[in-house]
């Protein structure tokens, strides 16, 4: 790990006491931890029970990587923060709480998008990086700076009730290296294909199970102690409390030579809502209280319809195309979702598939018409 | 009949069943199978001529099946196959 190697004061031997006298582990593996360096990428769901145990088992000097501010929709799973926090800085925000958690570590905070530009620059300094990132394009970018750096990269994945656990990139005794995430997964899936968590949730406590998990790897990779989830991928269903561990193995197919546009590899493009029709909810309150014939399309699922709703007729984004006929092709169609997004992809696709021409996306969906209208429907 | 274990991403294609028997001789069959009995999941798993699609990873036990015979690999009875879907996490 580190080049300079420092001691543990007194102070620090007996906090992590409990470590020492673990055999395999001992002074040993105490000093590693001490004398590494870990970038943690993402401070929500993931990166708040990995930044916790990181900093209480004693990593020197950790990373940590967020651009985002603290929401209310967080604090169901990101355990970092409290209302106290709502609209700080998560990083900054993780800092200071870790330090009072243990003020012998050092936190060095990168309050930015993790980015093909800074992605080599910021990862240098570490020897580990743990990944709980949020979206696809992240992912492949911290793999594929993992791999170009070599760092290992610990990740860690989660979707509603389910968790993905593994270690890529890891330096083996041979020198050479074990799977990387591409190996896994060469190519994301195209977006809209794969629901995302917006859509789907995540149960609250999930993050923490994973997370735990992962900072568990992170500290079995630093220490040498145990055998780190190399060439597997550890999965966890929390509904059926199933677990299994599957092989991975290198694909000598995968070339990784530098970053590149993630955004773009990721099949996600120029934002889909600037380019559909739009209408503001001032605007559908207008055609509500005028008396102006539209039909109004809720794209939502059916659980977030009982949330609340404005009345629109519910066609989920999954079953568009095929209630197409339901949808009047002679008077102005409104179409929402959540923020915009979903019904943003639904008007492309019936307009792409069915050659609609009067479909409007309610901008900022029914959080706006909440926000703006109707402060009685919920915001979720 | 050999078992197909859905993963949660895909569970809403398959009246949220999280296992599914499935017949064949192959993978192939028993991925064609499942998306047969459920329309809505035949193109989150299958390209438009009927192959498996390079993001989803598919296991027999705990094997890959590219480690095997891809998805001429023969299936049991007993078979316990998964659909591995990438990921991402909490971000549109």
């Amino acid at each position: 790990m580190s080049n300079s190697i420092s001691q543990l004061s007194p102070e620090e031997l007996a906090r992590y006491s409990r470590h020492v006298i673990i055999p395999e582990f001992g002074l040993e593996g105490q000093l590693k931890l001490k004398n590494s360096n870990v970038l943690v990428i993402g401070s929500g769901g993931l990166g708040s029970p990995v930044l916790l145990y990181l900093a209480a088992a004693g990593v020197g000097h950790i990373g940590i990587v967020d651009f985002d501010t603290v929401d209310d929709s967080n604090l169901q799973r990101q355990v970092l923060f409290t209302v106290d926090d709502l609209g700080a800085s998560k990083a900054e925000t993780a800092k200071e709480r870790l330090l009072k958690l243990n003020p012998h570590i050092r936190i060095t905070v990168f309050k930015e998008r993790f980015t093909s530009e800074n992605a080599l620059e910021i990862i240098k300094d570490f020897d580990v990086v743990a990944d709980g990132t949020d979206n696809f394009p992240t992912r492949y970018l911290v793999n594929d700076a993992c791999v170009l750096a070599g760092k290992v990269n610990v990740y860690a994945s989660i979707f509603r009730f389910e968790g993905q656990v593994s270690v890529f990139n890891y330096l083996k005794e041979d020198g050479t290296r074990g799977p990387n995430y591409r190996d896994m997964f060469p190519e994301p899936p195209p977006p809209g294909l794969v629901p995302n968590c917006s859509e789907g949730g995540v149960l609250g406590v999930l993050p923490g199970i994973i997370g735990s998990l992962q900072a568990n790897e992170v500290i079995k990779v630093i220490t040498g102690v145990g055998d780190p989830l190399v060439g597997r991928l550890f999965l966890f269903d929390a509904a059926s409390f199933t677990t299994r561990i599957l092989k991975v193995h290198s694909n000598p197919e995968t070339k990784i030579e530098g970053l590149i546009d993630y955004e773009q590899f990721c099949g996600i493009g120029p934002d889909p809502k600037s380019e559909v029709k739009e209408i503001t909810v001032q605007e559908l309150y207008d055609f509500k209280t005028k008396g102006i014939d539209f039909q109004l399309i809720d794209v939502r699922e059916p659980h977030e319809f009982q949330i609340g709703n404005i009345e629109g007729e519910l066609i989920p984004l999954g079953v568009i195309s095929e209630s197409a006929p339901k949808i009047s092709k002679d008077k102005p169609v409104i179409i929402h979702c959540r923020s915009g997004v979903r019904s943003a992809k639904a008007i492309r696709e019936l307009e792409d598939t069915f050659g609609f021409d009067n479909l409007y996306n309610l901008k900022g969906g029914i959080l706006a018409w909440s926000k703006e209208i109707d402060t009685s429907i919920p915001s979720y | 009949m050999a078992t197909i274990l859905i993963p949660t991403p895909l569970r809403k294609f398959t009246e949220n069943n999280s296992k599914v028997e499935t017949g064949g001789i192959t993978i192939k069959d028993a991925i064609q199978d499942l998306a047969t009995k459920y329309a809505g999941l035949s193109k989150h798993l299958l390209d438009e001529n009927g192959n498996i699609r390079s993001f989803i990873r598919v296991y027999l036990g705990d094997e890959d099946i590219n480690a095997l015979e891809k998805d001429a690999t023969v299936i049991y009875n007993d078979s316990i196959i998964s659909i591995v879907p990438a990921i991402a996490g909490g971000s549109i």
